[in-house]
């Protein structure tokens, strides 16, 4: 079985555009309407994160009231897996969380506190640089490093197929309103390191097969068509297990390593997608364009 | 042999040398306390040193197992609580500056809200300043008392110790004892006081003003001030481990409950489980017996990351556990690579020994590659990340540089040995794979 990959590079390429047009318009749309890209959480914008666990479904109109006494009444309150809610709101004292938590356990006495995070604004803001600068970093130090092992038109291939995975990771995690941590950001680096990975399997292919005795005669698209068909084989089973580590985390794990675990998922997939789809064909059509000038 | 050795040594490390468990998986508190200016002191590399210090004996007196006090850039520290039971009072009682100050007082007269600023500092010397003694009961402030302080006579870097008390009425109180020269300090004061009262001041706020009756020579004196018994023993924990250079704040407070960490790492556990039995299943179909080769290689590799990230003391968080199993999917990989090269190299027809050999030389290159830029992601985060991030950068490269060793060597040992020994004897073997056909 040999499927021709780079004769339909249109078809891909309007498949992935598509996809990063949705994200791009999520982020966009959640700009306009909701005042913020992303759903960033308290590591990104400061403020306190109270997740409480009770015994029985409570009213989170109740939880409200108690907090309006302290002038938080505008406090995001939302409820997650069994009688979990976790509460949102401006960064808080010790003292003034303690002071809310007797409130509360007066009237629930069956709660407990299982995680409360205040972070200050600067430390929000510290985090989005940092976070800015390890993603900058870590593909310049990847361009550079396939630039030097490949040939430059492979390493501004491959961090194109990176740009099209975080966009559309980004995207999606947007479109869904997912809070964003500082696990995501681990999260989209993780994804970037096994789409290069992927892609430079692929590459790694066409390489070889370039110093074959009669490669300089075939076409490059052949070539890179033979090789990306000769690693399909890898690539499948590889995004397959993969897979389904990601899947079990995102159906057995833990509420936080679920969130990690979904975007993973996406992000693998895209990868999984873009070393085939995008990557391979777009060194072909640098060549053209090496050879065109 | 070596894999013998690999796996025994792993297996010994891993027994003597338990992994910490992050904050996140086993509760406990995190805090990263900010110094700042005021118009008396600046914060500078010393006062930020002395924070630490000061900040780890209040901790050791607490009683906490393994915190960690650490330095982050050039005004914050980092303090890390596991498995601590009332946060909120560790955080009291790190956070405090606890400047105790005695200050020679007098009560004021009556007409004191005619008092200015100036005319205080007119009449009672240049430094004075007018403040109130409260009185509380249940909280709730019961009478109120103008009092004008003149000048610190001495501070807490005056004690000798401290330690927790009660008074002939049966209230809690802090017992003192100042060191020599403090002492005579001491004795004079109250000397010349006698009948007028000396306040205490903890961090700017009068906590007793009580009057001199007689002069005191002993170096000993009482604190009393409404304390509950807590308080007055964290009260000793900071008098003991003395004030902090500079004041600071709380930026960053993280708790959590014991019951989320166990919850998460019970719940992960099980996950990662699942998701390794459907890639042990995986591979054996697949690949039948180089993919059971592959299983016994994820073992080992397993044991060696796990010896290796024990060997560094790591603490292990639940991103750092997601960037293992993660390192586990690599490995896979990893081997994927080599069998399928090893697939197209007998479909050319090569003997089965040379086929091994030029598959594991053939897959270097893509193995190599791959690894290394996956490092680069991990070494970018481990430099300019912190705390979870850094963890999770950890366990990645680490299973990383584990992946690429067990791989290359481990896998192709057996391989190697296995064709030696006549496991696989053809390149038609049943053994191989599936629907392989020559």
């Amino acid at each position: 079985m040999k499927f021709n990959i780079i004769a339909k590079t249109r078809l891909w390429f309007t498949i992935s555009m598509l996809f990063m047009l949705l994200g791009l318009f999520a982020l966009a749309s959640n700009w306009l309407i909701k005042g913020k890209a992303m759903n960033f959480g308290v590591d990104f914008t400061g403020g306190t994160t109270l997740h409480l666990r009770f015994d029985n479904l409570v009213q989170l109109a109740e939880v409200r009231t108690i907090l309006a006494k302290y002038g938080l009444g505008e406090s995001v309150i939302q409820r997650t897996e069994g009688n979990d809610i976790i509460i949102n709101t401006d960064p808080l004292s010790t003292e003034a969380r303690t002071q809310i938590m007797s409130d509360i356990q007066t009237k629930y006495p069956s709660v407990l506190l299982l995680e409360a995070d205040t972070i200050g604004p600067v430390v929000g803001r510290e985090l989005r640089s940092q976070a800015f600068w390890a993603l900058l970093l870590a593909t310049a130090g990847i361009l550079i490093y396939v630039a030097f092992r490949f040939e430059f038109k492979y390493s501004v291939a491959a961090v194109l197929a990176l740009v099209h995975d975080a966009t559309i990771t980004v995207g999606l995690i947007a479109l869904m309103w997912r809070v964003v941590d500082t696990p995501f950001i681990a999260a989209i680096l993780t994804i970037l390191g096994y789409s290069i990975t992927d892609t430079i399997v692929i590459y790694d292919r066409v390489r070889e097969n370039m110093t074959k005795p009669g490669a300089s005669k075939k076409p490059f698209a052949d070539v890179v068509n033979e090789s990306v068909n000769q690693t399909m084989a890898r690539s499948i089973n590889t995004v397959l297990t993969v897979l389904f580590m990601n899947l079990s985390l995102l159906i057995f794990g833990g509420v936080t390593i679920k969130e990690f675990a979904l975007t993973l998922f996406i992000g693998f997939t895209c990868g999984a997608y873009s070393s085939i789809f995008v990557a391979s064909p777009l060194i072909v059509i640098f060549d053209k364009w090496e050879r065109g000038r | 042999m070596i894999i013998l050795g690999v796996f025994i040594g792993s297996i010994i490390i891993i027994i003597n040398m338990p992994i910490n468990l992050g904050l996140d998986l086993q509760g406990g508190s995190r805090l990263v306390l900010e110094a700042y200016d005021t118009d008396s002191v600046k914060v500078n590399d010393d006062a930020v040193s002395g924070v630490v210090a000061v900040i780890r004996n209040r901790i050791d007196a607490l009683g906490v197992t393994e915190p960690t006090i650490q330095r982050k850039g050039s005004k914050q520290v980092v303090v890390e609580l596991p498995g601590i039971k009332d946060p909120d009072r560790a955080i009291k009682v790190i956070g405090d500056t606890a400047q105790l100050e005695f200050v020679e007082a007098e009560w004021a007269p009556g007409d004191e809200k005619v008092l200015s600023e100036k005319k205080v500092q007119e009449f009672y010397g240049k430094g004075a300043r007018l403040d109130k003694v409260k009185e509380y009961r249940g909280g709730e402030v019961i009478s109120e008392r103008p009092i004008i302080l003149k000048s610190t006579v001495l501070t807490g870097s005056d004690l000798k110790g401290a330690w927790p008390g009660i008074d002939s009425y049966g209230n809690p109180v802090v017992d003192i004892e100042f060191t020599g020269k403090g002492a005579d300090i001491f004795a004079n004061v109250t000397t010349r006081n006698v009948g007028k009262p000396i306040a205490i001041i903890l961090d700017k706020k009068i906590i007793s003003a009580p009057s001199v009756r007689e002069p005191i020579s002993g170096g000993r004196a009482q604190i009393s001030g409404n304390f509950k018994i807590d308080e007055v023993q964290d009260l000793v924990v900071k008098l003991k481990a003395g004030a902090l250079p500079v004041p600071v704040r709380v930026i960053e407070n993280r708790v959590i409950g014991p019951t989320l960490g166990r919850d998460s790492i019970d719940k992960s556990k099980f996950a990662g489980m699942i998701g390794l039995a459907f890639i042990v299943v995986f591979m054996i179909i697949y690949y039948r017996y180089p993919g059971f080769l592959a299983v016994l290689a994820l073992v080992i590799y397993c044991l060696l990351n796990i010896a290796i990230l024990a060997l560094i003391r790591t603490t292990l968080t639940l991103p750092g556990i997601a960037g293992f199993l993660l390192t586990i999917g690599m490995a896979v990989d990893t081997n994927i690579i080599i069998f399928e090269r090893l697939k197209e190299e007998l479909l050319t027809g090569k003997t089965i020994t040379v086929a091994i050999e030029t598959s594991f030389k053939r897959a270097f290159a893509a193995i190599l590659d791959s690894h290394v830029t996956t490092l680069i992601a991990a070494a970018t985060l481990f430099w300019l990340g912190t705390g979870t991030i850094k963890g999770f950068a950890v366990t990645l490269s680490v299973g990383i540089v584990a992946s690429l060793f067990t791989a290359l060597t481990i896998t192709h040992m057996m391989m190697s040995m296995s064709v030696d020994a006549k496991i696989i004897n053809s390149t038609d073997s049943k053994l191989l794979y599936r629907g392989f056909h020559k």
